[in-house]
């Protein structure tokens, strides 16, 4: 029985951050920004759809399409006013400019998580299910909507892979994560792959926001935890390594389900952490990483 | 921008004269009442409003003796360290005559000392637990500026077991319960309480679960206390409330959920939730629609008519102590801190969540407010179709318990 429960819930767990690391891990691969407001990004995409459905009476599709919609404006509002001004500024020196922008995207989440805060207080809100019910396998009650959310999860991913690996301009997203001087010299702007980048982001954040909104429900306390757990994914993985934040993303989540339910919920957290620190110690680049 | 800032202290300094004539303008000095809230939590939110609303309507009426009621306000976001600034500030600088203070124990707690030291009246409109009211025990001539202006743990849990014998034991057929509560201040006595009352109403506990404020995923708990059995859960929840709402009601936990759940008192509960609040039973002093006193509605509706909800369960008792607080004003006819004590111990006022009197000198809770037949006896309310129904006490319900299907009690 407990072996069902925690092979499900735990996959349905990882592929919401698994979602939300590989936006995360891209951003990073193709331009170097790590990006501090994820969480703020992923909680106000799923405020909005809670607030349209309330507000608009809108049904759980056009409240999380609305969303979503809303969360990719944030993102580009992200990139325009925290990352490229800084990525341009001629008096900010090269050298610091990583840590201009960690520090920007920082702030603007903290104002994106005080503005939720301040107009929807700080209660966790949940976002209607698209799909309502339990399915039960193997003894095991599972809400329906848990199933679903690990399956667009996956359809997500997939959509990204074969976007990335199977198409011309995917190709050009993946040479400027290798090389972009050499991606300059053969035409291609690099400043719309970087804006390109940071809309499939937007689209990927929002979307595992709003899943995890119908799961567990979101707040502005959530903003912190959300980025935290990004980040250590991605650092687990090896930076800028997709496929190392995947899999980085299913050890924390099986880690964290089994724990819970074989230990404490309120020890949750502790394994992956203390995993993390051991992987820094022994393999800095990550389990992963590309150095 | 530099200009801006440049221009800034002139433009601040005309913003101060203009918002000091008007207090030139008043004849006599107002009395001052500091508000120290969560302006962004659930159950903190409705505490500032509430007491402006008391504010406004004693001075439309003339005020105090002629003086006006005038609240000061300081958002603590849920922080025991803020709350410490924000109440040195309100007595040095600010020369607030009495403070009201958080719905969070910890907080409290924290202020605690505080109003001892700097000898200022404090009032808390919604933290529980009994240690606030203990240390005044243990030290009156120190600790005695404190007033429980909410019940204690102890009282919470004694009013919860009285509800679930009448509603659970003797009409569901309810034999055996597992207490569910947050690992915070408040629910260390709640729990103590409930262990002791609940095998005297007739409920026998299996077991009982502290899980942390911060916990998300609730799937692992509800798996653990469904794996027992019990015929219900008796709650104890404050900080989180949306989330094991939810998930008890997605993963279709057929347990009844029935005892303390503080966010659940707020109107918006049902539009956080996306109804999946609906059978919810929660202990409350006070509900909307339900007449404890002839004040009860008249406040609830002009309090929806001037900020658009409902107010949670420490805006009755923040809107009560402003009243109690000028009335002991009055009485004492002074705002000196040891006159007011004094006055305050004498109160006797019936507020919204019924008559107010607080526990004499002698009292292992003094201070606290006094509670049973002919002061507070409390109610225990459901979410009904988006609506929070009052099922008990009898004389004050206005519907019958009823549950979502997936819940399964003995007698259904």
């Amino acid at each position: 029985m407990n072996f069902w429960q925690i092979l499900i819930d735990g996959f349905a767990i990882s592929s919401l951050y698994a979602l939300g690391a590989t936006g995360f891990t891209l951003i990073f691969g193709v331009s170097g920004v790590l990006n501090l407001s994820h969480g703020a990004i992923m909680v106000a995409a799923a405020v909005a759809a809670w607030a349209l459905a309330g507000l608009l009476q809108a049904g759980p599709y056009a409240a999380a399409i609305g969303g979503i919609a809303f969360g990719m404006v944030l993102t580009l509002a992200t990139y325009f006013v925290a990352v490229r001004p800084i990525q341009r500024s001629p008096r900010v020196a090269e050298a610091e400019k990583e840590i201009f922008i960690l520090t920007a995207t920082l702030l603007w989440g903290i104002i994106i998580s005080e503005t939720i805060a301040y107009f929807f207080t700080n209660n966790a809100k949940t976002v209607l299910p698209i799909v309502e019910g339990v399915v039960t396998v193997a003894g095991v009650r599972t809400p329906a909507n848990e199933y679903f959310t690990a399956g667009i999860c996956w359809l997500a991913i997939g959509a990204l892979w074969v976007l990335v690996n199977k198409t011309r301009h995917g190709k050009a997203v993946l040479a400027a994560s290798m090389n972009p001087r050499g991606v300059t010299l053969l035409g291609i702007e690099l400043s719309r792959i970087h804006l390109a980048v940071w809309l499939i982001y937007g689209l990927l954040a929002s979307v595992a926001g709003i899943l995890l909104g119908m799961f567990l429900g979101v707040s502005s306390y959530s903003v912190g935890p959300l980025t935290a757990s990004a980040f250590s994914i991605v650092v687990l993985g090896g930076l800028g390594s997709v496929s190392g934040s995947l899999i980085a993303a299913y050890v924390v989540g099986y880690l964290e389900t089994a724990t819970a339910y074989l230990v404490s919920p309120a020890y949750r957290t502790i394994p992956a952490l203390l995993l993390l620190v051991a992987v820094m110690y022994l393999r800095p680049q990550g389990l992963f990483g590309r150095r | 921008m530099r200009h801006s800032l440049r221009l800034r202290p002139s433009v601040l300094a005309s913003a101060c004269l203009a918002a000091l004539l008007p207090a030139f303008a008043l004849a006599a000095d107002p009395i001052k009442i500091g508000v120290i809230a969560e302006a962004q939590a659930v159950a903190g939110s409705s505490i500032a409003p509430a007491a402006q609303l008391a504010a406004d309507e004693i001075n439309a009426k003339g005020g105090i003796d002629g003086r006006k009621v005038e609240i000061v306000v300081y958002d603590n976001h849920s922080s025991a360290a803020e709350s410490v600034r924000a109440f040195q500030r309100a007595v040095n600088e600010d020369k607030v005559n009495a403070v009201i203070a958080s719905y969070i124990s910890e907080v409290v707690l924290a202020l605690e000392p505080w109003a001892a030291r700097l000898k200022t009246v404090m009032i808390t409109p919604g933290a529980a637990s009994d240690v606030i009211t203990q240390n005044i025990a243990k030290d009156y001539e120190h600790n005695k500026y404190t007033f429980h202006g909410y019940l204690t743990s102890s009282a919470l849990a004694g009013l919860v077991c009285d509800a679930a014998k009448d509603l659970l034991v003797t009409g569901q057929k309810v034999k055996t319960g597992i207490i569910v509560s947050e690992d915070a201040a408040w629910t260390t006595p709640l729990d103590a309480g409930y262990e002791q009352c609940l095998p005297k109403a007739g409920i026998k506990v299996l077991d009982h679960i502290r899980f942390s404020p911060d916990t998300t995923d609730f799937t692992p708990i509800f798996n653990k206390i469904e794996g027992q059995k019990p015929d219900v859960m008796i709650t104890g929840i404050s900080h989180v409330g949306t989330q094991p709402t939810v998930q008890w009601k997605s993963q279709q936990v057929p347990i009844a959920m029935f005892g303390i759940s503080s966010q659940a008192t707020n109107s918006t509960f049902w539009k956080d939730t996306n109804g999946a609040t609906e059978g919810v039973l929660y202990q409350a002093v006070s509900g909307p629609g339900v007449a404890v006193t002839a004040k009860t509605l008249p406040f609830v509706d002009a309090y929806v008519k001037k900020y658009g909800n409902n107010p949670s369960y420490a805006g009755y008792t923040a809107y009560d102590e402003v009243y109690i607080i000028a009335d002991a004003v009055h009485r004492a006819g002074s705002t000196n801190s040891d006159k007011l004590v004094e006055a305050m111990e004498k109160t006797d006022y019936t507020g919204t969540i019924g008559r107010v009197a607080f526990k004499p000198r002698g009292d292992p809770n003094v201070h606290g407010l006094r509670t049973g037949a002919g002061y507070i006896t409390g109610l225990m309310l459901q979410w009904q179709d988006g609506k929070q129904v009052n099922v008990w006490p009898k004389n004050l319900a206005v519907g019958k318990m009823k549950f979502p299907a997936f819940v399964k009690l003995p007698a259904s």
